[in-house]
């Protein structure tokens, strides 16, 4: 067990290095001058030298990416074109927000998506069943934004229930801050929802299937014993596997969800640096948004070996 | 009255796979909107007319004009062009070169090792993150969003047939051939190729159906299809500071966009679930 934890760690650390290697060779295989094109149509030799220099396209590719790697070892993300300032500390600042929308999404949709899986899985056939599923391709083929713009519409315009927009930090007050997330969360949360039900009915078909289920229910178990108990158990491992892959949706869904519901948060300042061509926070962002997937995504493998004791290494 | 023969076919292939056929009928309109989006009472989608700006949905301006005093239905028709070309061209483009990576990794050793790592550090990119990076480092064109969107497609498309690969080139036939003494070239296109064109189609409808979606969320945040083609994300874009007085400006791409959407999901599961019966019972 301690051998495939170190295998795990190793295989982890050899993607971020592969991902730390795309992201800065995109600089070098885009057709064109990268440093012309940041610098905009309306810029001058000098401003398009000054960007070359700032992003070291004026050095010979290795040097350049040996020191770009000592740089981010040491935690140093680069420095904005726009502001001058640090990308770790414009990037740190937007944390908060960001942080509040997909954890609040992630921990509300786990607590939906699941149980409705497993109502589908258990009254497989049904309306319920049906409902489940057509809410399932319905939630795949909303874009997040239309979706936003919808619960707006109902909730914040007609029905004045809730905020149209902002975000309220979390030290304001425990309310303003879970009332502001509420149509977002939504929003962003409804397409996770539909792939994680989904997956849960599925797996929940085949656990079903099995013979101990029908032990179980020889022996007189209780329905809810034998979903939860030993159904549920058992279709555990593809569940968690796709709520890890589906963060990629949420990180995706966030930077559209902030733009939407003006939340000042990583995903406002990607937009806002597309808008300005300000490359370096953008490879700080893809850099930070893809660590923190690959890291969760090695937590859901570790998380193997307690969920199902059968997986041996 | 008799039914004919195909009329008969249709009834009874709607009555198994109703989902996928509906699916199917409204793809197959979108796509007629599409291409005879000229004769369909449009008007030049880029005309400007300052004097009649923001006008609700009437008899005159169908669903209502924009900001700039464009006909908005004129560009909705005229955005189901650029949106299904670039969903069908990624799904084309991204399906060619996953399947040419994915036999050749599929098969020799060495390629295998160092191409999946690469696929694993592009896949552990969030796919929007990377077209954006992309899309920051290049001008506004429809080919460069394309070419964004098929790179962030391309490994999933890979992996799949990857394990289609290593699941067939086990079978008996293909060992049996590999034992007569056929050439890998051979091998590839007579045995495993044959297997693995189905499952790609099906995956080629959700390749379609995301890369609609993420042209839309490029285009939606600035980084998408250059501004003055109307593509439904950018019909949305314009209306992002404008949707409380404003809101068919997002209403009418929006639901095109998810109906078209919502169509080739449903034409996907169908096909799906005519390839594998016993899935289909699962999904």
């Amino acid at each position: 067990m301690f051998a495939y934890v170190v295998r795990r760690l190793l295989a982890t650390i050899v993607v971020m290095a592969v991902v730390a290697l795309v992201v800065f060779l995109l600089l070098y295989l885009t057709p064109g001058d990268p440093a012309a094109i940041l610098a905009g149509d309306a810029a001058t030799s000098d401003d398009i030298r000054r960007i070359r220099e700032k992003l070291g396209l004026d050095q010979p590719f290795l040097v350049r990416f040996g020191g770009w790697i000592a740089q981010l070892i040491r935690g140093d993300l680069g420095t904005s074109i726009f502001t001058n300032l640090p990308v770790a500390h414009l990037i740190g600042q937007r944390v908060e927000p960001t942080l509040s929308l997909t954890l609040c999404t992630l921990l509300v949709s786990v607590l939906v998506a699941v149980p409705l899986g497993v109502v589908a899985a258990a009254r497989a056939g049904t309306w319920i069943d049906r409902g489940v599923m057509a809410f399932s391709v319905l939630g795949f083929s909303l874009p997040v934004f239309v979706l936003a713009y919808i619960l707006i519409l109902i909730f914040s315009i007609e029905l004045d229930w809730l905020p149209v927009q902002g975000y309220q930090p979390i030290r304001e007050g425990l309310w303003e801050w879970a009332r502001h997330l509420i149509l977002p969360s939504t929003a962003l949360g409804t397409v996770y929802i539909a792939l994680i039900a989904r997956i849960t009915r599925a797996s929940m078909l085949d656990a079903l299937a099995q013979d101990y289920v029908r032990t179980a229910q020889a022996k007189g178990l209780t329905p809810s014993e034998v979903l939860v108990g030993h159904a549920l158990k058992n279709a555990a491992v593809p569940i968690v596997t796709v709520i890890g892959i589906g963060i990629a949706l949420l990180i995706g869904g966030a930077i559209v969800t902030e733009t939407v519901f003006a939340i000042p948060g990583i995903g406002r300042l990607t937009v806002d640096s597309i808008l300005r061509r300000d490359y370096p926070i953008i490879q700080g962002v893809v850099l930070i948004f893809s660590g923190a997937y690959v890291l969760i995504n090695l937590a859901v493998d570790l998380s193997y070996m307690l969920l199902d004791p059968r997986i041996r290494y | 009255m008799v039914a004919s023969p195909t009329w008969r076919g249709f009834r009874d292939a709607f009555r198994r796979h109703p989902t996928a056929i509906a699916g199917g009928v409204i793809l197959l309109v979108m796509i007629a909107i599409a291409l005879l989006a000229p004769w369909l009472g449009t008007v030049d989608p880029q005309a400007v007319a300052p004097v009649r700006r923001l006008k609700q949905p009437s008899e005159e301006f169908w669903f209502g004009s924009d900001m700039m005093g464009r006909d908005v239905y004129s560009r909705v028709l005229y955005g189901a062009r650029v949106s299904l070309s670039i969903g069908i061209a990624v799904a084309i483009l991204s399906t060619l070169l996953g399947l040419a990576i994915g036999l050749i990794t599929g098969y020799i050793r060495w390629v295998d090792a160092i191409v999946m790592r690469v696929m694993d550090g592009l896949m552990s990119i969030p796919p929007v993150l990377l077209a954006i990076a992309l899309m920051a480092l290049t001008r506004a064109s429809m080919e460069n969003v394309i070419a964004a969107i098929t790179l962030a497609e391309v490994p999933r498309v890979t992996r799949l047939v990857r394990s289609l690969v290593l699941t067939l080139r086990e079978e008996p036939y293909v060992v049996a051939a590999i034992a007569a003494g056929t050439r890998l070239p051979r091998i590839l296109l007579r045995h495993i190729l044959p297997n693995i064109v189905a499952p790609l189609l099906v995956q080629a409808t959700y390749v379609c159906a995301s890369a609609m979606i993420t042209e839309a969320i490029l285009s939606f945040i600035g980084a998408g299809t250059p501004p003055n083609i109307p593509s439904w994300g950018n019909i949305m874009a314009e209306a992002r500071s404008l949707f409380q007085i404003a809101g068919y400006l997002i209403l009418f791409p929006g639901v095109c966009l998810s109906l078209t959407v919502l169509a080739i999901n449903l034409l996907g599961d169908g096909m799906r679930d005519a390839l594998d019966p016993r899935l289909a019972r699962r999904m």
